[in-house]
């Protein structure tokens, strides 16, 4: 039971993007369509997890004073090998996300939880909590995405229903942050009961 | 000519804040009074004109002729959270004034994605040293613009009765959407 608790909290009780508000520039930035939000959600869900497991094995070598350092190369690491693999394979979507995917390395979801759970907790809870994050930052970026698609080009996920444009504003800047404004103002509206 | 649109370009019509979506979370975070925002703007000035000169010649006079481009975030990162310490230490041993109208923005910078950022964009546009100081320092500047700004708006906001789900960041969101929708005024002017 506790183990689950550990998956499921990133999903809702403490959502990255909705909850702990971090991670704001990614969200923004790469959900111009759901598919690109779900891409930016996995490359950083496997950042998120590969980092998580080896800063926990590694947790007892590093001395307190120089920790910071050692995460960060230890998270830019995985950022460089997620950089590559894109490239080669999905080399579309790395266009697009251009220089987000770089910027992994300085998402605060990622260092915050090398600190504050990764650094205190065996490999086996520091891969599940890196998966529950992951996976409510990728389920967040691919809704924010999935309504951004919605009015702005009339599709979901590339399929389209109706004919036309959409409000072309909301693939542009301002609605990234109208739509992120009013999905949280949906979201605490929806769990004001819950708390 | 060419420097003038570098300029205007990012300043205005690419704002580094509401049209790149860098540098998000200083933006929200310390964006609450207008005295505050232009600590952090200058202190971002300060520290991206040094990183551009910095990284550009980390790239073109180590990582290139050593043939090892792929280790490029994994340098920067690293160079520029020595860099912005480095300062912090420089600036408390030779200027205390603006140490001390600076200093608690300083380890701020470090967690700034706009300061990465920059480094890897100067990189991508290929830019020459001068270019690259130029759009380094004009980017800087777009960002103190639009916190400066945005903080003149949230300190009008604090007055207002704001609906209970609202208050907070959601507010501040869609605020900064009606910003950039004003900055889109912009588009096309380069």
């Amino acid at each position: 039971m506790k183990k689950l608790d550990i998956l499921l909290k990133g999903i809702l009780r403490e959502n990255p993007i909705f909850v702990l508000i971090l991670g704001m520039c990614p969200t923004l930035g790469t959900t111009t369509s759901a598919v690109n939000g779900a891409g930016m959600g996995i490359a950083t869900l496997f950042v998120l997890v590969m980092s998580n497991v080896v800063i926990s094995l590694i947790k007892g070598l590093i001395p307190d004073k120089v920790r910071i350092p050692a995460f960060i190369v230890v998270i830019a690491s995985f950022v460089t090998v997620i950089q590559l693999l894109m490239e080669a394979y999905v080399p579309a979507l790395y266009e697009t996300l251009g220089v987000f995917i770089p910027l992994i390395v300085v998402n605060c979801i990622i260092l915050g939880r090398a600190e504050a759970f990764a650094s205190k907790h065996n490999v086996w809870d520091s891969a599940l909590d890196g998966l529950g994050i992951g996976l409510g930052f990728t389920l967040s970026l691919t809704l924010v995405g999935a309504v951004r698609e919605m009015l702005g080009s009339g599709s979901v996920f590339g399929y389209k229903f109706i004919a036309g444009d959409g409000m072309i504003a909301f693939v542009l800047a301002p609605g990234a942050f109208l739509v992120l404004g009013y999905l949280m103002v949906l979201f605490n509206k929806a769990t004001a009961r819950l708390r | 000519m060419e420097y003038f649109a570098i300029i205007i370009g990012a300043i205005f019509v690419n704002n580094v804040v509401l049209a790149q979506f860098l540098g998000i979370c200083p933006f929200l975070g310390v964006s609450n009074k207008v005295q505050t925002s232009l600590g952090m703007g200058a202190a971002v000035v300060f520290v991206m004109a040094i990183s551009s000169i910095v990284v550009y010649l980390l790239q073109y006079h180590v990582l290139v002729p050593l043939r090892i481009e792929y280790m490029q975030t994994i340098v920067f990162i690293l160079v520029i959270a020595a860099l912005v310490q480095m300062v912090e230490i420089i600036l408390k041993k030779i200027s205390p004034a603006l140490y001390q109208a600076l200093g608690i923005f300083l380890p701020l910078i470090t967690t700034n994605c706009a300061v990465l950022g920059v480094a890897i964009l100067l990189v991508q546009k290929e830019y020459n040293l001068v270019q690259s100081f130029t759009y380094a320092v004009s980017t800087a500047v777009g960002f103190a613009l639009a916190l400066v700004v945005f903080s003149g708006i949230r300190e009008r906001l604090e007055l207002n009765d704001v609906p209970r789900a609202m208050r907070g960041v959601p507010v501040a969101l869609v605020t900064a959407g009606i910003l950039a929708m004003a900055f889109m005024g912009f588009a096309g002017l380069v």
